[in-house]
């Protein structure tokens, strides 16, 4: 059995979840632009991943609330736990290492500890 | 059937007059509780002595659902009736009232109270509609809902144990925390009101099955208690 940790209620038994598929599919600017095929690529296709993957869970026999998880879909490791609304962790890594190389030089090390924290995330 | 429509008329007459006193006492004289017809069982099958667990049922709790942002207006309005509202997961509060406000979700709380013995709908769900007002949320009056357990004694947390997977130890679950999780899959708000005392409040509909499934998991304790020659 595995144990969930929900955002809002901590450690719990993965019975009490249930599953929401691929996170973050964004809802199309203009769907009465899109062609049938997009249409429906966007209603039913996702990813199929092999390793990390993030998705949506809600606990459903607690809080009752959605969030979003990275797992291993190999291992079924769970890397990170986030609220729904909140960035993906590797979003996050992405967008610090982005800025790291400006910051990096007029920054003395001290103050470039927040940096690595949050790669931690 | 005839009992059903004369509590009924007698609820609704009940109703009508609500300073008749003798009245009230007829109409409340014919509640059930969920696990009424259990009650002998749970004497029965409570366990004395050292490792001892009892249970009962609290019947007809006051329960009332909110649905809230705690940090809103209308919540502190609300909070004020009730000592505040719990923020975190396990919190409780308890007001003047001396009703407990569990946490459900960041939005969702459920006061519970003990019976005020009044047939129609309390004072304190009418005090919270009130604070509700119009704002944005939910009062709603869900005493018929759920049911109280009452699980008790030095082995109460090892009966659980056996069907509930969330954490019991005290350095995780202290006394005055509330949960919502599952007991042997049926969804269950579990209330630490004591050290050794639990308060589970299953729906009405599965107080039958979790009383009996309770009672299963008392019977080693008993059988531990007594001296073999």
């Amino acid at each position: 059995m595995l144990l969930f940790t929900c955002p809002n209620c901590g450690p719990r038994n993965e019975t009490e979840f249930h599953y929401g598929g691929q996170a973050h599919v964004a809802y199309p600017e203009s769907p009465g632009e899109l062609s049938d095929r997009e249409w429906a690529e966007y209603l039913f296709y996702r990813e199929n991943t092999k390793g990390l993957f993030a998705e949506r869970w809600v606990h459903s026999a607690g809080c009752r609330k959605w969030f979003n998880m990275v797992r291993d879909t190999v291992s079924y490791e769970v890397k990170a736990v986030y609220r729904i609304g909140e960035l993906q962790p590797e979003t996050l890594e992405r967008i610090a290492s982005a800025t790291e190389p400006e910051q990096a030089q007029p920054l003395a090390p001290a103050q470039a500890n927040p940096t690595t924290a949050s790669e931690g995330v | 059937m005839w009992l059903l429509e004369k509590q009924y008329f007698l609820m609704q007459k009940g109703r009508a007059e609500m300073g008749n006193t003798a009245q009230n006492t007829e109409v409340l004289a014919l509640r059930r509780s969920p696990a009424h017809h259990l009650w002998t069982d749970f004497t029965v099958g409570s366990v004395a002595g050292e490792r001892g667990v009892t249970l009962r049922e609290v019947p007809f709790q006051r329960m009332v659902g909110i649905r809230v942002d705690p940090t809103s207006e209308v919540g502190t309005r609300i909070g004020e009736l009730t000592g505040g509202l719990p923020l975190n997961s396990g919190d409780v509060t308890t007001g003047e009232s001396g009703a407990a406000v569990l946490w459900l979700a960041p939005d969702e709380f459920l006061v519970v109270a003990p019976d005020d013995g009044e047939p129609g709908p309390s004072a304190l769900v009418t005090s919270l509609l009130e604070a509700l007002g119009d704002g944005a949320g939910q009062v709603i009056d869900l005493s018929s809902n759920r049911t109280t357990f009452e699980l008790s004694g030095p082995s109460a947390r090892a009966v659980l144990e056996k069907s509930c997977a969330a954490d019991l130890h005290p350095r995780t679950i202290a006394a005055g925390t509330a949960i919502t999780t599952e007991i042997n899959k049926i969804p269950t708000v579990l209330f630490k009101s004591a050290d050794e005392t639990f308060q589970l409040f299953p729906r009405s509909s599965f107080a039958d099955y979790l009383g009996r499934w309770l009672l299963d998991g008392m019977v080693e304790f008993a059988a531990e208690g007594t001296s073999w020659p």
